[in-house]
């Protein structure tokens, strides 16, 4: 299903370089929650922090195990939603994985989601979507449960 | 092409035809996208089928199907002896003593289940008894005997593997004992591709009066085996690696033994009679298969062991041995490349799991296939064997009768491509 051009369009100069400088990997106090995930067919884990700073993403830090799409993509989260309202961090949240399970038929936005665009090419291979989504499913769980904490505090 | 026809290393001698072997199957003709035909290394996860199987299951459903063993009709009655044939000719493959100790599951992991769930019902896994497995088990030789110590108080325990990928037997003694009743291993390493020595295991458990299980999911499509010689009391395979069908496993148990354990799955065909009340039930095998069973798989089944055994499962093997030496020595050649497991062709299958220096496994068998090369990459549902590696995951390139050394050439100039294509942009 995949010949050398699809890899190619898979593996972006702009993933290869994210995977060997990863941005704001390590994890990182302070923090309202911490979640694991795995992705339970390979085993690529994460486990991902989130601290709020009342409604902004103040840092996203995360130890992550995996392929070069799972890292990556853990990177360009942390590019994307550091800094940004959680209302617009879960704005971008949706057309990233609108566009991942967009079976190649979603244009993305430029604007909306920069070097996350690169991860286009993943959306033709149904195995790696995962990979691509882990760090973003991790995000989207630890700041629901860091807003919750809040809510009750 | 390096080692063809001679050598220590030739795999495709006189004795063996692979070329002719390769007609059987037409998927592997097929070429993939990029024009390049298709090198299947996976087989250790499913293999693939020969016309003959294909053929057979066709004709069954085409001119014989009907339901088993309650269709009062000539075609009732003719699926029934098809279905019933194909357990003969599985019990013949193995060995069995007796057809009636081949019981039908959905595939190896149904057969395991079954084990463990009827040994804790009939009360033979008791609140302080032992259960042992070992460090290099498919989670479906693993997660069953949690369940049922978890269930039963028992407690789980298990052999250790060396830094060689060989059963650490040193604690033999020690570890099965007068308080283990069960010892379930596998014959075959689905991840490292280890042999181990079964025999001394059974030995020991056999001291003690402990049952055995062998998982011989990957053993008895590579290696042949004889169950009246080799003592275990269960062994559990599925059809779908040995060239049969997807949807058929084995559970073969001596027959005193199955005769003595409760039903696992209650419903059609496993009773002898129902009452509002209460019920009794079947003799074995079918006291164990409950409800419609596979009907066209057993067909199918039957074929393959029809046509394993045509073409000798000594020459298989012999086949297999070649082709995984041939494997290693070309793969230990590739820079940055660590063979997880055995690193030469003794007591060794036909699966080799490696990883690769600064190139995760998943982009490894991404890029294997862009060139046709199909690997199977992950933990391969043994992520305590890659603990004990220290490893997350590997890439496993597994062989089986039809692979060829130009595959495992083709398998290792992949490798050198992925390694060029991450390492040089």
């Amino acid at each position: 299903m995949a010949d050398a051009s699809q890899v190619d369009a898979l593996y972006q100069e702009i993933i290869l370089d994210h995977y060997k400088q990863k941005h704001g990997s390590g994890l990182r106090d302070p923090f309202e929650s911490e979640v694991h995930h795995v992705n339970p067919t390979c085993g690529d884990e994460v486990t991902l922090r989130v601290h709020l700073d009342g409604g902004t993403v103040s840092d996203v830090s995360y130890d992550a195990v995996g392929c070069s799409i799972s890292q990556a993509s853990a990177s360009v989260l942390n590019d994307l939603v550091v800094g940004k309202p959680v209302d617009d961090a879960f704005a971008t949240l949706d057309a990233f994985q609108a566009l991942m399970q967009g079976k190649g038929e979603v244009e993305p936005d430029e604007d909306v989601l920069e070097d996350g665009i690169a991860f286009a090419g993943v959306a033709q291979f149904p195995a790696r979507v995962k990979c691509a989504l882990l760090s973003w499913m991790a995000f989207k769980d630890a700041t629901s449960q860091a807003l919750t904490t809040q809510e009750d505090a | 092409m390096p080692g063809r026809g001679a050598g220590p290393w030739a795999a495709e001698d006189a004795a063996y035809d692979v070329e002719a072997v390769r007609k059987d199957f037409p998927i592997l003709e097929r070429t993939l996208a990029g024009d390049h035909p298709l090198v299947y290394l996976d087989s250790a996860n499913t293999s693939h089928k020969p016309r003959q199987v294909v053929e057979a299951i066709e004709q069954h459903y085409l001119q014989h199907n009907a339901n088993v063993a309650r269709a009062m009709h000539q075609l009732g009655a003719e699926a029934s002896e098809a279905f019933e044939l194909g357990r003969t000719k599985v019990a013949g493959f193995i060995g069995a003593p007796r057809r009636e100790e081949v019981v039908f599951t959905k595939n190896a992991s149904e057969a395991l289940n079954l084990v463990a769930r009827v040994l804790g019902d009939a009360g033979t896994v008791r609140e302080g008894d032992e259960v042992v497995i070992s460090e290099m088990e498919h989670h479906s030789n693993i997660v069953p005997w949690q369940l049922l110590t978890e269930r039963t108080g028992a407690t789980l325990r298990w052999f250790g593997v060396t830094d060689e990928g060989r059963l650490d037997l040193d604690d033999l003694d020690t570890l099965v004992t007068e308080r283990t009743k069960v010892v379930s291993l596998t014959w075959v390493s689905n991840m490292l591709g280890t042999i181990n020595p079964v025999e001394r295991v059974i030995a020991r458990a056999h001291e003690v009066g402990a049952l055995v299980v062998i998982d011989g999911s990957q053993a008895v499509p590579q290696i042949p085996v004889d169950v009246s010689t080799l003592g275990a009391d269960f062994v559990a395979f599925t059809g779908h690696k040995m060239v049969g069908p997807t949807g058929i496993g084995v559970l073969w148990g001596r027959y005193d033994l199955l005769a003595s354990l409760p039903p696992f799955l209650g419903g059609g065909e496993m009773i002898e009679t129902v009452t509002m009340e209460r019920s009794t039930f079947a003799a074995p095998p079918h006291r164990f298969e409950a409800g419609t069973p596979p009907i066209a798989q057993s067909v199918g089944l039957g074929a393959a062991v029809d046509y394993l055994t045509t073409l000798g499962m000594e020459n298989v093997a012999a086949h297999e041995q070649a082709i995984t030496a041939y494997a290693l020595e070309r793969l230990q050649e590739v820079d940055g490349l660590t063979v997880v497991g055995p690193k030469e062709a003794v007591q060794r299958g036909g699966a080799i799991s490696f990883t690769l220096d600064d190139v995760h496994p998943h982009d490894v068998a991404q890029l294997l296939d862009s060139r046709g090369v199909a690997v199977r990459a992950g933990h391969h549902c043994a992520k305590p064997a890659h603990q004990r590696f220290g490893v997350q995951s590997t890439t496993r390139a597994s062989f089986y009768l039809y692979t060829t050394e130009a595959e495992v050439d083709a398998l290792v100039d992949a490798i050198r491509h992925t390694q060029h294509y991450f390492g040089g942009r």
